[in-house]
């Protein structure tokens, strides 16, 4: 038997030969496990986002084993950096082209609030633009910090509910952002 | 060949040039000296393709705003020349309110972007540059952001009330 | 078209004037784009797979620390120069620090210099094998990016014991250090002498010789001396070319003119020689290193300062309890020390050329006009013309090559 960690059921009922939860969290603990991060990164905190994908940290040990360049296969945009105004359409055109389920996580002093940089030219925090789950503090995090954002993440991914794209709140939350919903 | 000194560069440059250039200092060993903006790509070019000095390497371009004079824009040019080892400061005076110059992009193809982020951040016109549009800024930005009279926080914000930070 | 092919590279195939696909398609690389490993736009016209011309967009990461820099007194500058080229932030701090003090007229006790220069050369082997390493990547190659960056990952441990920070260190203060190196520093800069050298050479044991590598590098992007100089390149893609230009020997600042090193210089300009001679600097800041080490041995020991109270921050426990240091620290923070009217040019020998800072200072307490001359900046812009007639991957690997830091790039 080797040493694999399972991860922990959600509460249910057990008995013998089933086990019995609602899908709702089955689905949020398969979810929470195998988010695919989007690395977003412009600047210093994505050369730390290197060194938390490398071998020492290895992000890939909570289910982000593959780094999706993509935005249309990413659960988890992680937005790593400074965020100029000149970059702003890029980074909200990305966050549209995500297919829900997408949950994003500002890395960094820039990314959550402009951090040093109260110039003209830089978004004082990404969630002027994108609605944000989670942010991580530091200029730069370290790469535990980093880790530590993606876990708090998981933790709000397993409970969320299933259907969260058509809650009212999160319509609104959307629409504050003038972001078009679907369905 | 005995090595170049700021005296003989400044001697070989007034011989040339003779009213166009005015010695301003040579503090810290590096010689700085104004030109008259017509006289500039002349200097520049001598510097360049003279046999002796060979100031090869453009290091940077770049411009200084002084809102209370009249000339109220600085260019700077650091120039080096590699083989005699020895740097030189070339400045031109320029008007506020239309400060154009000649380009260096004649001279040097390095000069395009340090002109070109030079007009984005203080609006300098670069005459005879092929591609003079902003480099860093948004394209749509109307002021030159690094001009004096200019704030350093966008005056857009909403959520910083001056009452907490004191002003 | 076809005639335009044929002109820049004659030993390509030649296209027919009336061949179907013989229309330009016009794409877009970036800003975020995963090949380019950071924020730079390239619209490239392409013929097939070949680029017959380009345009580079900037600017997407553009802070404005210049404008910044105009509102911050002199120690409040040292976190902005981190955040210029954060692969090897310790030489920004260092270069800013050296011109502040060549301002002031600041005498740096030797044993200080040599601590400069260690942790400077650190940060340029850190900056070289992240280079290094994604140049193996983006030539197919993974896993060499593994074993260098494990050893990065221990220089990062070495900035920790002397500053606290891995990334952004903001090491140092204006006349010296804020403490001493710590003995589990001395030791572990003594333990990364030994245990990088193997690392390297199996590094290089993978790429060197191999094959693969020497057919996607070698020839690619050859840059002559004197484009290169028409360019205002510097640094270690214009040494590649052939031009001996390095600071450190030229105008030697920190007391490098006491040290024995080789300035290594390629021949073709070509993204393989500019792989060999990153190789080979970091050889070189071993050797550097090491020597150091050992005139710091011959130095009194417990200096980390220059001995100038009025330019340099006292420790914060002697502010609380001493009068002295209390009136220091006001008066620096305040800005009401006596500074000169003066402009000041200090270059440094960044990672990736030549690092300048030019200071126009008015007496005041922030600087008049502070501006970085960028490497990064200055040889990007080559990186557009040069791309003409070469390959789509060619050009990737032309672009890692030249490693173009996005901080520096767009200040």
């Amino acid at each position: 038997m080797s040493d694999i960690k399972l991860a922990k059921a959600p509460p249910g009922v057990e008995g013998a030969g089933f086990f019995a939860t609602s899908l709702e969290k089955a689905i949020g603990l398969a979810r929470s496990n195998s988010l695919w991060p989007l690395p977003f990164a412009t600047s210093c905190c994505g050369i730390e986002f290197m060194a938390t994908m490398g071998s020492t940290y290895d992000l890939a040990r909570f289910g982000a084993e593959r780094p999706s360049f993509s935005p249309r296969q990413a659960d988890m945009l992680l937005v790593m950096g400074t965020i100029a105004k000149k970059m702003a359409p890029v980074l909200r055109q990305v966050y549209t082209q995500m297919a829900e389920p997408r949950w994003v996580i500002a890395v960094g002093a820039c990314a959550s609030s402009g951090g040093i940089f109260d110039t003209y030219s830089v978004l004082q925090g990404i969630d002027e633009i994108i609605p944000v789950d989670v942010y991580v503090p530091g200029c730069p995090p370290r790469p535990e910090a980093i880790l530590d954002g993606v876990l708090r993440l998981q933790d709000i991914v397993k409970s969320e509910t299933l259907n969260r794209r058509n809650t009212p709140e999160y319509r609104a939350l959307l629409e504050k952002y003038g972001i078009e919903t679907y369905g | 060949m005995d090595k170049i000194d700021n005296a003989y560069l400044w001697d070989k440059l007034t011989s040339k040039f003779g009213q166009d250039i005015v010695q301003l200092h040579d503090g810290f060993d590096l010689l700085t000296v104004d030109v008259h903006v017509d006289a500039i790509i002349p200097v520049l070019t001598f510097l360049k393709q003279d046999e002796e000095l060979q100031f090869i390497h453009l290091t940077d371009i770049t411009a200084v705003h002084y809102p209370l004079q009249k000339k109220a824009f600085e260019i700077v040019y650091h120039v080096n020349s590699l083989i005699n080892n020895i740097r030189i400061r070339v400045k031109v005076q320029l008007d506020g309110i239309h400060p154009e110059i000649p380009t260096a992009t004649t001279i040097w193809k390095g000069a395009n972007w340090m002109e070109r982020e030079t007009y984005d951040f203080y609006g300098i016109q670069f005459l005879g540059h092929p591609d003079l549009r902003r480099i860093l800024n948004v394209d749509d930005m109307e002021v030159f952001p690094m001009r004096k009279e200019y704030p350093l926080e966008d005056p857009n914000r909403v959520d910083k009330k001056d009452l907490y930070f004191g002003r | 078209m076809s005639d335009f092919i044929t002109k820049i590279s004659p030993n390509k195939p030649v296209y027919e004037d009336n061949d179907p696909q013989d229309e330009l398609i016009t794409l877009n690389i970036g800003p975020t784009h995963p090949a380019t490993h950071g924020v730079f736009q390239n619209v490239v016209q392409i013929d097939g797979e070949r680029i017959v011309s380009g345009v580079s967009t900037i600017g997407y990461i553009h802070r404005a620390f210049e404008k910044i820099a105009e509102h911050r007194p002199f120690y409040q500058i040292t976190p902005l120069t981190d955040r210029l080229n954060y692969c090897s932030a310790p030489i920004n701090n260092m270069g800013w620090h050296m011109t502040v003090e060549k301002l002031l007229k600041i005498e740096i006790p030797k044993r200080v210099q040599y601590m400069r220069v260690i942790v400077m050369e650190l940060a340029r082997i850190a900056d070289h094998i992240i280079c290094n390493g994604i140049l193996g990547v983006d030539t197919g190659a993974f896993s060499g990016f593994l074993y260098v960056m494990q050893e990065r990952e221990f220089i990062y441990e070495i900035f920790e014991e002397i500053c606290g920070a891995r990334l952004t260190t903001n090491i140092g203060r204006i006349g010296g250090f804020e403490r001493d190196f710590n003995d589990i520093a001395f030791a572990k800069i003594e333990e990364f002498l030994k245990r990088f050298p193997p690392v390297l050479t199996e590094f290089m044991e993978l790429f060197d010789r191999n094959r693969i590598f020497i057919e996607r590098t070698s020839g690619i992007a050859s840059v002559t001396a004197e484009e290169a100089l028409d360019y205002s390149w510097s640094g270690p893609i214009l040494r590649a070319t052939g031009v001996d230009y390095d600071i450190r020997v030229q105008n030697p600042y920190c007391s490098y003119e006491e040290f024995d090193f080789d300035v290594p210089v390629g021949t073709k300009g070509d993204v393989y020689d500019r792989y060999m001679v990153r190789n080979e600097e970091m050889r070189q800041s071993m050797r550097i290193i090491e020597q150091a080490l050992s005139k710091i041995a011959n130095e009194p020991k417990g200096v980390f300062h220059a001995d100038v109270p009025e330019f340099y921050l006292p420790p914060k426990e002697q502010v609380y309890t001493n009068m002295e240091a209390l009136i220091y620290h006001f008066k620096i923070v305040m800005g009401e020390v006596e500074t000169p009217k003066a402009e000041v040019y200090h270059a440094v020998e960044g990672a990736n050329g030549e690092l300048g800072f030019y200071l126009v200072h008015d007496g005041g307490r922030t600087p008049y006009r502070l501006h970085f001359r960028r490497p990064s900046f200055v040889n990007y812009q080559m990186f557009a013309p040069m791309s003409a007639g070469m390959l789509l991957s060619d050009a990737i690997l032309n672009m890692s090559s030249l490693n173009v830091i996005a901080g520096e790039l767009d200040a």
